[in-house]
């Protein structure tokens, strides 16, 4: 039998998706924006005192092993995991099919699952002014300290909702809703000029 | 105003949504008490002082929380997951 096609995903973004240099790099580019484009983006759900359970059938499927506590997450440039609600985890892979290998883990005692890969746009800002930028649009502590690396956290831009992923030292992977994703990486562009940004 | 939030630590009152007062007692939904309906809907403590009330992280892991706070000084004195577990203590 011929192996099913999945019809080619569109970027929301693509009208305002310039590669290049942009604002002000004249004196270099300090931040590096690109979307990221994975493959399967899932929201797990655990019932209450189920967590534990949850955490392993994700190491399990992926072998991401959580780091126990409030937003604790990993990340390997491949795969990502990571809290952002008591209970609740986002699960990332480059790959597509991430949510049929979860099919038989979640059972229904455990939890739920809900493919968000075509739901969310995730946008990559990396570079020494990284968290600079980070910091004009939402009103958390970007700093590594509170912030540690494959950590998570829900927020905020005004009414655009969104789950921001450390996903290096000087990078962060933000997950917001696809509806949205255009106006916010216009104003994430705008708010890079001034230290100069590179489309990638 | 910051609400320090059980699952996500300290966040500026913009990210949270007020759920009203936490003092209230529903009665069960088949109740005919009118009595107790009445002090549900419209009963209010309105104390000038601690105060305890429900808030929603609606801008962040969304969690129901209970949450004390001063209504002379908008200090929030301490805060917990609405449907119990770990409790925040903020004042020093
Ligand atoms: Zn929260």
């Amino acid at each position: 039998m011929a192996e099913h096609q999945l019809p080619e995903r569109q970027s929301p973004l693509e009208p305002e998706y310039h590669p290049g240099s942009h604002g002000n790099f004249e004196h270099g580019v300090d931040v590096i924006l690109s979307e990221t484009r994975p493959g399967s983006i899932l929201q797990l759900a655990a019932w209450p005192g189920e967590e534990k359970r949850l955490i392993e059938a994700i190491r399990k499927v992926t072998g991401l092993g959580l780091p126990d506590g409030a937003g604790g997450g990993v990340s390997n440039g491949v795969r990502a995991a990571f809290g952002f609600a008591p209970g609740k985890f986002t699960v990332v892979d480059e790959a597509e099919g991430l949510a049929a290998a979860f099919a038989g883990a979640i059972t229904p005692a455990i939890g739920t699952l809900t493919d968000l890969s075509h739901g969310r746009t995730p946008i990559r800002i990396a570079g020494p002014k990284a968290e600079w930028v980070m910091a004009k649009f939402f009103a958390i502590d970007f700093a590594l300290p509170a912030f540690p690396l494959g950590a998570g956290r829900s927020t905020n831009h005004h009414d655009i909702f969104a789950q921001i992923q450390r996903s290096g030292a000087d990078q962060f992977d933000i997950y917001v809703f696809r509806s949205f994703a255009r106006s916010f990486w216009k104003a994430l562009c705008h708010a890079s000029e001034e230290v100069g940004y590179e489309v990638h | 105003m910051l609400i320090t939030c059980p699952y996500c630590g300290p966040r500026d009152v913009i990210e949270f949504t007020y759920q009203g007062d936490g003092n209230r007692k529903r009665p069960q939904p088949a109740s005919q008490d009118l009595d107790a309906w009445n002090a549900y809907v419209y009963d209010r403590l309105n104390p000038a002082g601690d105060h305890n009330e429900i808030w929603q992280h609606s801008g962040g892991c969304r969690a129901h929380l209970r949450v004390v706070r001063n209504t002379l000084t908008h200090e929030i004195l301490s805060t917990a997951f609405a449907r119990g577990g770990h409790k925040t203590e903020s004042r020093s």
